[in-house]
């Protein structure tokens, strides 16, 4: 890309707000009624999180790696690669993601989640809470109709927020790894809401720095499993 | 001094008489023809009788073709993936186009769902056989060129395009001998190459010198002039016809001016609202062949459109002009 100085953020945005959220809106009519499947999914990570159980990291990892494949298929492929010919490769990612839940959560139980401090589990189940039961706010908030809302499970935003949140406890540098899709697109995401003057971008931002900071905290203090 | 501008009656296309139609008509035809021009003024609205209004065309320099000054783009307004409302809204802004007298359409493989929207607009309101169809090649590999002239092409449902354009000069080197030969052979007509917002206008520059192209697209208004200074006295010099993109600054430009008044003085050149006032401002310099204004709505299309029209400004109205636009 030749004098790449030149260009705006707004240069590379294909499409007008106007269609991404009727995208959202055909999409949730689409779908309808996996809102509510991604809500319970949601409700049971929330009650994982808070009660621990046995398998608990395994199936927390076998829930969202199962809404990252979702999300990759109905979302990105079938429906944001018809306005955006990157969404493809944002399928591919999620895909990616997905597949490395279930190797490393599920088949080598290698996503231990911490035995984590009353503030940072606090945080986490937090930002799941409000990316479950809050952010589908964000619609009516913004004077948005309520079909265009994104719920987690099946749309890309709130999924990925919940996904930072929970796998910033995980124990251990192979965080970082299972925090690379998530972090990339939430900066392609927040870029793109940030194109289309869209007040979701601040929540993004704002959601992620929140989101992160059990991670940084461990990395910073040199715990022992942030050696391993 | 306003270069080659033409008026052209705008009219239907049933009205229309085309150059394979004998000059001579028997008389039984043409008693058939005035009892059916009969029938229809009877039917017909008093304004439809007046005299039709001839809207302003420019000649592509390298084969004196007239083209309407006032075009339609398609980046971002026409990319609805397949939203059926939002289709057929598309569709009805093509249709206002057309029926304006507008001719030509602009797209591009980066464009994402636009062609496909434009293909669907054209077959369903039947206005393929009546538009001049500008599309881009963009692509890395200069041996994959061809093929997405193709995909590009089946994508519009066209048999041929009018015009095909390197988009922002991607690899040039080798896309330009595919669309000359492309030309040669009749697979399509004019060969032009693009750049966007001032980028690589040195490029632009040399490649006007040194190749035989028939277009050149550029940005220009009144607030990005920057091409005054080489490309358009070029174009004008080599025979060039000059396509102009982003005249609203994709919006932003309008609603800058739309905090101000238009100026009394702007009905001296028919113009009724800001967008007529800044793409009369471009379609009236010399150089320029077409603007590309893009838009999702019909009452917009119609208001650009109207700026084909009318009166032009001479160069110390566009001096002033552009006063009336900086002081934004």
């Amino acid at each position: 890309m030749s004098e790449w100085w030149t260009y705006r953020l707004t240069s590379f945005l294909l499409f007008s707000p106007r269609t991404y959220y009727r995208l959202l809106e055909l999409y949730n009519l689409a779908i309808w009624p996996a809102q509510l499947a991604g809500a319970v999914i949601g409700l049971a990570i929330i009650a994982l999180l808070i009660w621990k159980r046995g398998h608990r990291d395994r199936i927390i990892a076998g829930l969202l790696s199962a809404c990252w494949l979702w999300i990759a298929w109905a979302f990105h492929y079938q429906r944001y690669a018809q306005i955006n010919w990157a969404a493809p490769w944002f399928a591919a990612a999620f895909a990616f993601e997905a597949l490395l839940l279930v190797v490393v959560g599920v088949l080598a139980s290698r996503l231990v989640l911490q035995p984590a401090s009353g503030g940072k589990l606090w945080i986490a189940t937090s930002l799941v809470a409000i990316s479950v039961l809050g952010y589908p706010l964000l619609a009516p908030l913004t004077g948005r109709p309520w079909t265009t809302a994104e719920t987690f499970g099946v749309a890309a935003d709130p999924t990925v927020i919940a996904s930072i949140a929970a796998l910033a406890l995980v124990r251990g540098r192979i965080r970082w790894l299972l925090l690379t899709v998530p972090l990339l697109w939430c900066a392609v995401a927040a870029a793109t809401l940030w194109a289309m003057y869209a007040p979701e971008a601040l929540v993004v931002v704002a959601a992620v720095l929140l989101a992160l900071w059990p991670a940084v905290q461990g990395t910073r203090r040199g715990a022992p499993d942030a050696v391993r | 001094m306003l270069g080659a501008l033409a008026l052209t009656p705008c009219r239907s296309k049933i009205g229309a008489m085309g150059p394979e139609e004998p000059a001579m008509w028997s008389r039984r035809r043409a008693l058939r023809t005035l009892a059916a021009a009969g029938a229809c003024a009877a039917l017909r609205p008093a304004t439809a009788l007046a005299q039709p209004r001839a809207i302003l065309t420019r000649p592509i320099p390298s084969t004196g073709e007239a083209l309407p000054v006032v075009g339609l783009g398609s980046w971002v307004t026409f990319n609805v993936g397949d939203d059926p409302i939002a289709r057929d809204a598309c569709t009805d802004v093509m249709r206002n186009f057309i029926e304006t007298g507008g001719r030509m359409i602009d797209s591009s493989p980066m464009y994402g769902s636009s062609q496909e929207v434009i293909g669907y607009g054209l077959r369903k309101a039947v206005l393929t056989e009546r538009i001049f169809s500008a599309d881009k090649v963009w692509i890395s590999s200069g041996a994959q060129g061809r093929e997405q002239i193709e995909r590009s092409r089946q994508k519009w449902q066209v048999g041929r395009f009018d015009l095909v354009q390197v988009h922002n000069l991607l690899n040039w080197q080798e896309h330009l001998p595919t669309l000359f030969a492309m030309k040669g052979s009749g697979q399509v007509r004019y060969v032009g190459i693009t750049t966007s917002e001032g980028r690589r206008l040195r490029d632009m520059e040399q490649l006007m010198r040194s190749q035989a192209v028939d277009f050149v697209q550029v940005t220009y208004n009144p607030l990005d002039r920057e091409v005054e200074e080489r490309i358009l006295p070029l174009a004008r010099d080599r025979g060039i016809a000059v396509i102009v993109n982003r005249p609203f600054r994709e919006g932003a430009l309008l609603r800058a001016l739309a905090r101000q008044s238009l100026p009394p003085w702007a009905a001296d050149i028919d113009c009724t609202s800001w967008a007529q006032f800044v793409l009369k401002f471009i379609v009236s310099h010399p150089a320029v062949t077409c603007a590309i204004p893009a838009t999702t709505s019909v009452a917009h299309v119609r208001e650009n459109m109207n700026a084909a029209y009318g009166r032009l400004p001479d160069e110390a109205l566009r001096q002033r002009m552009i006063a009336a636009v900086e002081r934004t």
